[in-house]
């Protein structure tokens, strides 16, 4: 199935778009579709070990998917997924 | 060079205040190098020494911004006890390459310091904060 995809920052760099299409039926597909069609992709979001930076949040729809099932949080048709560089900092 | 509404500066200022003892953030959504919207932002952390939007709160904001057709143009944040520069921390976790990140200090809480800078590639650099 088709996911639209929001992307900012870097990642929009990377793609030349706000927002693109990626296909896969859980979060974990969509980002490797994401990383076939654009190279680097998954590199800007997660580390050797295939888990998500924590300095990135990615969404489905209005959920954090840390929150969900992380990468096997399973996507239907109309779900959008966001991603978004997490704001943080301290002393 | 950031240019920045003098509201904008006092606004930042009162929420650092509010917030004490613990650091505040928040987002100045802007478009073509000027500023529309301040977003005060939860900390996640409510700690003195660490900031993290809440990330619903993130994506709240940054819709918002976005359908209004503005960018993340300041991130800004406090230092309740430290001066207005970048922690190792705030290097590390700068993820926005295009946007200034703007410290207040409220060290010496009866003369706050605000100062602006970009944070790329692990690299500081300080921008001249100019108040309108």
């Amino acid at each position: 199935m088709t996911i639209e995809v929001n992307v900012t920052s870097t990642l929009q760099t990377l793609v030349g778009a706000k927002a693109v299409q990626g296909e896969g039926d859980t979060v974990g597909a969509l980002l490797a579709d994401l990383n076939a069609k654009y190279p680097g992709f998954k590199e800007q979001i997660s580390g050797d070990d295939g888990e998500l930076h924590r300095f990135v949040n990615v969404y489905v729809n209005d959920e954090d998917i840390r929150y969900l099932d992380a990468l096997n949080t399973p996507l239907s048709d109309s779900d959008v997924v966001s991603i978004l560089p997490a704001l943080a900092g301290g002393v | 060079m950031l240019k920045l509404p003098q509201d904008y500066v006092d606004e930042m200022i009162a929420h650092a205040k509010e917030d004490v003892p613990n650091e505040c953030c928040g987002i100045i959504a802007g478009k073509d190098g000027q500023a529309e919207k301040l977003y005060r932002a939860i900390n996640a952390e409510a700690s003195p020494y660490r900031y993290s939007v809440d990330p619903k709160d993130l994506l709240r904001i940054y819709r918002d911004l976005d359908s209004s057709g503005w960018d993340v143009w300041v991130i800004y944040h406090s230092h309740t006890h430290t001066e207005a520069y970048p922690s190792p921390t705030d290097v590390r976790l700068a993820a926005w390459e295009d946007a200034y990140y703007v410290v207040v200090s409220l060290e010496d809480d009866t003369n706050p310091v605000v100062r602006a800078f970009r944070i790329e590639a692990g690299e500081i650099t300080e921008e001249e904060l100019e108040i309108a």
